[in-house]
């Protein structure tokens, strides 16, 4: 059973959370008895890409055309389902992203396969192919069957923790008929953050709530998720009243996150903001209300005014 | 123009999670239904654009009857009809083809949807109903402007958006700030009522399966550190939770 992994580059190195999707590939493969391939889009050196062999990949295939250097949709899936059928790939894993969301998609649309997003364990495979997802924004987890010939998966960040060998993979161009590949969109601009952690791909989140009180006062925030290396967040209200851009809303309507830590200043705690975050191994909660909701999700928290208890976290960071 | 625009019926989103029949089955006692959260940002934005440039716009679930109240609701806020497809919408590949098995012959120059659902959170109706229809989708959509034949769009992407122009016709999983939700006033609801909705069977099948849910393992007690102290903190989360 031949399985393909779907990655994405961000700056000509593989996304962290494509590592973890190509090491899934590999314990997959292992378990069915089958190869794994990995495919990668845009441009990366070949010593970059032959480091997905660290993560268990023998090959990796690169299709680096003059038209998939800004993230095309419907380029990207068509070289997706065209590899997937040339390597007779029965399972297509990828880490979820809006992204990767939107290039699976016409993938399945293509191969006419059953997907399942947000797989949270390998899958069981004794008898048919069941693998658990997390539902309901986290709330809950569902055990699903594919029946489909080629099954698609998308899985979770943080669901396994990675293992790293010296191997190295070898890399082989993919040649692309990119006449097929339509120019059916042309980008405008690109407007981009740069020199910030990527939010969907951090390990540490800080993040700010309407406690906060404004734009003007999210600098003790930015100097904690500076010591830390951390990405920011933000909930609704705040993205809501432009006090902090769009894409660093958090929650059932905004960014799903799974960090290692994630800290929340001045956030009450609704169950929507929650059920962006609730993925996270460890919750610090920083609130002056002890009633505040939060709390009964956290793992530590702290009674007081982020004011004064952000400016302590940031020194004893330093001072670690 | 000829709008169509996909609905889900999902659970409010405060609502709690419980399953029945040995964990089999979701259980619907007490669940208050809503359009879902993204896919009402589409339905404001096709209402808006429907308004502005004339046309119509259809409003689509692929549901049983219980979603007819969250149909009838995006009556109300201006759809100008609706279909059902009368079939519990259990996978994504069965829903998109529903979708582009109705909208196939139909001409429609937009088809809106949610970037996903608030239920099952896959997030690829959008571009299966892309893929089988031919037409190039885009998700996550935030902003959307037509002019003529050309569609100026932005599409989150991480870190930021990317702003792009596209021909219609065009499929796109939005989410805000594309429009903000609206509310039905008092004319829409009684004209909603007497406004087509047509019911009609399913065609595919699904290619996935749910055999049973679970619940999260309940949390544990949050340890309470004083705000006096707050640099502990940081010494517990490097020692005790080793995330540091
Ligand atoms: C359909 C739907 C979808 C939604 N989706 C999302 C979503 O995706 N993400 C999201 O975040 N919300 C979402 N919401 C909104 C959600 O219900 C809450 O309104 C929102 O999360 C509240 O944001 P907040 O915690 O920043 O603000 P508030 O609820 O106003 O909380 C502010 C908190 O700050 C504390 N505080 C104030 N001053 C200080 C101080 N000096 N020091 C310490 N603490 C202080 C207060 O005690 C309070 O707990 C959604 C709502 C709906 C209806």
């Amino acid at each position: 059973m031949s399985v393909l992994v779907y990655t994405e580059l961000a700056d000509g190195q593989f996304k962290k959370s494509s590592l973890e999707a190509i090491f899934y590939g590999s314990k997959v493969a292992a378990q069915v008895g089958g190869s794994m391939t990995v495919l990668a889009i845009g441009s990366a050196s070949d010593d970059e890409l032959s480091k997905a062999g660290y993560f268990g990949a023998t090959k990796v295939l690169h299709a680096n055309a003059q038209n998939l250097a800004s993230e095309n949709i419907m380029a990207y899936s068509k070289v997706l389902s065209e590899t997937a059928k040339s390597v007779s790939a029965k399972v297509v894993i990828s880490a979820k992203s809006s992204l990767a969301d939107a290039v699976m998609a016409r993938a399945v649309g293509a191969l006419k396969a059953g997907l399942v997003g947000n797989v949270v364990e390998l899958p069981d495979t004794s008898n048919g192919f069941k693998v658990k997802r997390s539902i309901f924004t986290g709330k809950a987890f569902a055990e699903t069957s594919i029946t489909s010939d080629v099954k698609f998966i998308a899985i979770k960040k943080n669901v396994l923790p990675l293992e790293e060998t010296s191997n190295s993979a070898t890399v082989e161009k993919l040649s692309v008929d990119t006449g097929s590949l339509t120019e059916s969109s042309k980008v405008l601009e690109t407007i981009k953050a740069t020199g910030t952690v990527s939010l969907p791909e951090a390990d540490l989140v800080v993040s700010g709530g309407r406690g906060m009180k404004g734009p003007e006062h999210w600098q003790p925030l930015l100097d904690l998720a500076e010591a830390l290396g951390a990405a920011t967040a933000c909930s609704k209200p705040v993205s809501d009243l432009d006090w902090r851009p769009h894409h660093e809303h958090v929650g059932q309507t905004g960014v799903k996150v799974a960090p290692n830590l994630y800290i929340a200043c001045g956030i009450s705690g609704a169950i929507q903001h929650l059920a962006g975050v609730n993925s996270s191994k460890v919750i610090v909660v920083i609130n002056k209300d002890p009633e505040a909701p939060f709390f009964k999700a956290a793992d530590y928290g702290i009674v007081g005014d982020v004011f004064d208890v952000l400016p302590k976290l940031t020194a004893a960071v330093k001072a670690l | 123009m000829k709008i169509l625009v996909c609905i889900s019926s999902v659970p409010d989103t405060t609502s709690k999670i419980s399953f029945e029949e040995n964990d089999t089955k979701f259980s619907k006692a007490g669940i208050q239904y809503i359009i879902g959260p993204y896919d009402d940002y589409a339905l404001a934005r096709g209402v808006e654009l429907r308004e502005s440039l004339g046309g119509t716009l259809t409003v689509l679930n692929v549901g049983l009857a219980d979603a007819e109240p969250q149909i009838r609701k995006a009556l109300a806020i201006g759809a100008d009809d609706a279909v059902r497809i009368d079939a519990e919408p259990t996978d994504s590949f069965f829903v998109a083809s529903e979708i582009a098995n109705y909208a196939k012959d139909k001409g429609f120059d937009l088809i809106l949807m949610g970037r996903e659902t608030t239920d099952y959170n896959s997030g690829v109706v959008h571009g299966i109903v892309g893929e089988l229809l031919g037409l190039p989708s885009f998700s996550p959509v935030m902003e959307l402007k037509l002019e003529g034949n050309t569609a100026t769009l932005a599409r989150e992407i991480e870190g930021g958006k990317e702003k792009l122009e596209a021909s219609l016709p065009l499929v796109l999983g939005c989410q805000e700030p594309i429009a903000e939700w609206k509310i039905p006033n008092m004319r829409g609801i009684m004209s909603a009522r007497t406004k087509p909705l047509a019911v009609l069977a399913p065609s595919s099948a699904a290619l996935t399966n749910i055999d049973k849910y679970e619940l999260p393992a309940p949390k544990g007690a949050c340890k309470m550190i004083s705000a006096d102290d707050a640099g502990a903190l940081i010494k517990l989360l490097q020692t005790e939770a080793k995330v540091l």
